[in-house]
């Protein structure tokens, strides 16, 4: 049996949020590196070199890399065996994630981008509710991951229910067509979220948690969906979209890919669209 | 590619001669805005009423920054996604905004309204808020307080960094890149 401090938990995600949005993580900063090199157009090699110095500023300065400090989204793993301690007033995990949000994006400056109501549009004005997802697992585990998700990117996301008739080719045109149509928009480089399988809650979820695998760029243990991952980059990086949208080799810096079961009857697909701004941290207790 | 050099306002002499792919550095003063603040504007001109701002040879730039820490000018600011704000962005020209600063293509309708007025459409780099920054000497509200980082500011830029996507020709360098660079 392990004990959790939820008041540890709040200090650890106000410091987490804050450190997400400025400081540029090295698994992103090498694939940044790495497509640089291959980049042909002036103006895509340029929209590189000031990817790189943004994150310079960003992290000397503590400035949010992007303005867009995004939706707080949570992915928590806790074990069956753990037992939470209600300390420093929290009475419970969700308002310990709420106040290390909530703390974390005032101490930070980082921006308030959350709205009440979808129609009405009140900002909340603390960037809370958080998004959180709960895992329970054997065990005394208790992991945490943020990512901060713009808005930009995430508009240029989409699902689709599939026959399982469309086969492989059918999902990897789907993935292809999503990222064609988002081009300039979600601000490329853009990473590619694709969940397989499923439901249709299932694979938008899926096509998320692609995107929070580390390092980025890995490829998934099964070789055929390693083979997908690298055929669908190779063929969003024909679509010349480019740097920013301004035309170049390079508009994905990776696809992940992840699968789950699905019903004899169905075949969904899911898109999630990331920026090159990746904001994605982790911690465990 | 030229490169252009210019101040606001901005007069139509100066927007003739932006081609899509040129360089733009921008000094004087950019009105921000985003979505909550274009509705806002875009009702009062449907109602008949006055603006709280003038547009006039304006550039209105697309972007909700961050707060700014103390003794800083402005937080990271970087452009927001242009196509929010397509449905709004024809009247707008129409009533003399010389042009629009965000990322992201633009609608047909946006593209033919600035070739009727004479406005551009140019992109800065999305997610590079912090160092678009160091080209924003100061920021004020001027309207719109309480919609918090969707208010309607007047920043004052110097060299802000920028390139043409949409001429008033019917240039675009989206597609010319995209074209440019596509294979099969």
């Amino acid at each position: 049996m392990k004990t959790i401090s939820l008041a540890k938990v709040r200090d650890q995600i106000k410091d987490l949020v804050q450190e997400a949005n400025f400081v540029l993580q090295d698994d992103v900063l090498a694939v940044v590196k790495e497509m640089e090199k291959k980049e042909e157009s002036p103006a895509g090699k340029e929209v590189f070199c000031q990817i790189l110095q943004n994150a310079e500023i960003a992290k000397g300065e503590k400035l949010g890399l992007c303005q867009d400090t995004g939706l707080a989204v949570y992915f928590v793993e806790i074990g069956e065996d753990v037992k939470l301690k209600k300390d420093g007033g929290l009475k419970s995990l969700r308002e310990a994630i709420t106040e290390g949000t909530r703390l974390g994006y005032g101490e930070g400056y980082l921006r308030k981008s959350v709205v009440e109501d979808p129609v009405r549009r009140k900002n909340t004005g603390d960037n809370t509710p958080a998004y959180i997802h709960w895992e329970l697992v054997p065990g005394d585990t208790f992991k945490l991951t943020f990512v901060a998700k713009g808005g930009g990117a995430e508009n240029m996301s989409a699902i689709r229910m599939f026959a399982p008739a469309a086969g492989l080719e059918g999902i990897e045109d789907f993935v292809v067509e999503t990222a064609d149509k988002g081009g300039s928009n979600p601000c490329p480089p853009i990473i590619v979220g694709v969940g397989v399988g499923g439901n249709f809650e299932y694979a938008a979820l899926l096509a998320k948690k692609a995107l929070l695998r580390k390092p980025l760029g890995s490829h998934n243990p099964d070789p055929f969906y390693s083979d997908v991952e690298k055929r669908l980059l190779e063929r969003i990086n024909k679509l010349g979209i480019g740097p920013q949208g301004m035309g170049g080799r390079i508009t994905a810096l990776a696809v992940h890919v992840e699968s789950f079961p699905c019903h004899i009857a169905s075949m969904p697909a899911a898109v999630n669209i990331q920026c090159h701004s990746h904001r994605v941290m982790s911690f465990e207790m | 590619m030229a490169e252009h050099r210019i101040t606001t306002p901005v007069t139509d002499d100066v927007i003739a001669k932006m081609k899509a792919g040129d360089r733009v550095y921008i000094t004087g003063y950019l009105l921000c805005g985003r979505d909550s603040a274009h509705k806002k504007l875009v009702d009062l001109i449907k109602e008949g009423k006055e603006l709280p701002i003038d547009i006039k040879g304006q550039l209105i730039y697309y972007v909700g920054p961050t707060p700014a820490r103390p003794g800083k000018a402005i937080g990271s600011a970087g452009p927001t996604t242009s196509y929010r704000m397509d449905s709004y962005a024809p009247i707008l020209h129409s009533l003399g905004l010389k042009g629009s600063i965000g990322k992201g293509s633009r609608s047909k309708e946006v593209k033919e309204a600035m070739m009727k007025h004479k406005a551009v459409y140019l992109a800065s780099v999305g997610g590079a808020g912090a160092l678009i920054s160091k080209s924003i000497e100061s920021s004020d509200i001027v309207a719109y307080p309480e919609l918090g980082p969707e208010a309607i500011r007047r920043v004052k830029v110097k060299d802000f960094p920028c390139i043409v996507i949409n001429d008033m020709y019917g240039g675009d360098l989206y597609e010319e890149g995209k074209k440019k660079y596509r294979i099969a």
